[in-house]
């Protein structure tokens, strides 16, 4: 399918609405995005005609549910090319994917004195669940360094991997500077070294194309609400081999296969994870907007983010008063910027006055303002449906604010 | 002047303005024109952390009356701080207790204080009021 901009732009209600009496330009979609009608309406749909709880009725209503669910997670298997549909589990989100394999890894897998290898890059997602997991064993973590540009220094990576190193956590694309991050040298290096990779897919998943089987990833977390889908729900991806390793994390109903009060069996995969009635109608949900991408083409997607960094770095570039944190060679649709002298929450506020939404703050990565010795940045993140007049827009807005300081 | 009567100016003052950035230039210039505090007193003890921009509050109680003295890093925060200190300084414990903020309404600067802002203004308001509350106690105790 060609990349049709205004067609897309048509499937977004929440597009044509008017904030004070002007059209959204809507620039945080590293925060969350916007849904298109597809996804909208299936979610009513079900909540509509289809409601009943998954793999427990014999009824019509309940097997009808079931199907689609355990289809969501078969789209959501083709799309990231995992080899089998178990592999897929439904979280809540990233976050929960992440703190479900902090603790079921640490449990069985983390002593005293080992190590995990996260980087400075990391959203607080991908830091306090593995801070909390080392408290627990008395384990370690060690920080992979990035340069100035954004970039992960990678020959410091490979120092830091010891015969200690349990599993190394990164993020496949910063959520503060853009930066795409090597993940498949990465990978190699650490499996080279016989440890497994978490990889934090937050930003990735909607920017990139995610090949489990090429990356050879061991686990791949993202959350629905970022990709065009609901909120409340997410992927954990992981290989079989490490899945069955893992103890459950949480205990519940469709999780076990017998309970007694002498012993209980658990549930086979994916069910072991599921504990519990999942979000089935946001798995349905998020599996419609995985369609929807998929149907466009992430390699249209890829194109489209190009052109739209690109013209977003040569607009503020041309404003002397700008500084541009993360300028890394290789970056996706997320551009992170301060007005010289202007504190992030001015420009914001201000921003916001003149229509444009972006985020401003720290970004839940407090370890990489401090690596720039900076309070916070403002954050314009661009999704599928955005556009280089928007960033024109946002080019005169910036202006207007600086000219209002310097009056 | 009494507490409203101070708001009832303000809201005068801002009346003559009919779009958001002569509003919010405004704003900027009150930020610019408040008094330099002293370094000393933008310190931890006195630090409102708002997540988004800091602001430091210090308050002191001469003649019944409490004075207040803030700054912040962000400079809409500090714009609306010099207003509220404008409102509220110099007041006696018990009228600072007691004032209902309605300016902040009237102006159309309330979404300033919304939780979602987290820039600390909250916090202050509600930390100027603790600090009436605290000479309040103090000069019944006399």
């Amino acid at each position: 399918m060609n990349f049709n901009i205004n067609k897309i732009r048509q499937d977004f209600p929440i597009l044509r609405q008017k904030v004070y009496n002007k059209s959204l330009i809507y620039f945080d979609n590293g925060a969350t995005s916007q849904k298109p009608q597809q996804v909208i309406d299936v979610l009513n749909d079900y909540y509509l005609k289809h409601n009943s709880n998954i793999h427990r009725g014999v009824h019509f209503l309940s097997e009808k549910t079931t199907q689609a669910y355990e289809t969501a997670r078969k789209t959501i298997k083709n799309f990231i090319n995992a080899d089998n549909d178990y592999e897929i589990i439904f979280t809540a989100g990233t976050t929960a994917s992440i703190n479900l394999v902090a603790y079921s890894f640490a449990e069985k897998f983390l002593f005293e004195d080992d190590e995990i290898i996260i980087s400075e890059m990391e959203h607080h997602s991908n830091i306090v669940p593995w801070q909390i997991a080392c408290e627990r064993k008395k384990a370690k973590l060690k920080i992979i360094p990035f340069n100035n540009n954004g970039e992960l220094i990678l020959d410091e990576y490979k120092k830091l991997i010891t015969q200690k190193t349990k599993l190394i956590a990164v993020n496949h694309i910063s959520n503060s500077l853009g930066t795409i991050n090597p993940i498949k040298e990465i990978i190699k290096i650490a499996h080279s070294n016989n440890i497994p990779v978490l990889i934090d897919g937050a930003q990735g998943i909607q920017h990139q194309k995610v090949d489990v089987k090429d990356l050879d990833c061991d686990f791949y977390c993202f959350s629905g609400h970022k990709v065009y889908g609901p909120t409340g729900i997410g992927v954990l991806y992981g290989k079989q081999k490490w899945l069955d390793a893992l103890p459950p994390y949480q205990g519940g109903g469709d999780m076990i296969k017998s309970v007694s009060f002498e012993k209980t069996v658990y549930n086979d995969l994916p069910f072991k994870f599921e504990a519990g009635t999942t979000n089935y109608i946001g798995a349905i949900g998020l599996g419609q907007a995985i369609k929807y991408i998929d149907n466009i083409g992430i390699d249209e997607i890829i194109k489209h983010d190009k052109k739209l960094i690109d013209y977003a770095h040569k607009k503020l570039l041309e404003i002397p008063e700008i500084t541009i944190y993360g300028q890394a060679e290789k970056k996706s649709s997320i551009i992170s910027f301060l007005i010289n002298g202007i504190h992030h929450f001015d420009t914001g506020m201000l921003l916001d006055k003149m229509d444009i939404a972006v985020r401003t703050g720290t970004h839940c990565t407090m370890p990489l303002m401090k690596h720039y010795g900076i309070e916070g940045t403002v954050r314009a993140s661009f999704g599928i449906y955005n556009t280089c007049d928007e960033i024109d827009i946002l080019y005169n807005a910036i202006n207007k604010i600086i000219k209002m300081f310097k009056k | 002047m009494t507490i409203n009567e101070i708001q009832d100016q303000i809201i005068e003052e801002f009346s003559i303005f009919d779009d958001w950035m002569d509003k919010y230039s405004y704003v900027i210039d009150l930020a610019n024109d408040m008094p330099i505090i002293d370094i000393n007193k933008k310190n931890e003890k006195n630090l409102i952390n708002g997540c988004q921009s800091k602001v430091w509050l210090d308050a002191k109680f001469k003649d019944n009356k409490v004075i207040f003295a803030a700054d912040s890093d962000a400079i809409i925060t500090k714009g609306i701080i010099s207003l509220l200190i404008r409102v509220l300084s110099n007041h006696s414990p018990e009228e600072i207790i007691n004032a209902n903020l309605y300016f902040l309404d009237k102006i159309g600067l309330r979404e300033n204080l919304s939780p979602n802002r987290s820039n600390g203004l909250n916090a202050m308001i509600k930390q100027m009021k603790m600090y009436a509350i605290a000479y309040n106690q103090k000069l019944k105790q006399l």
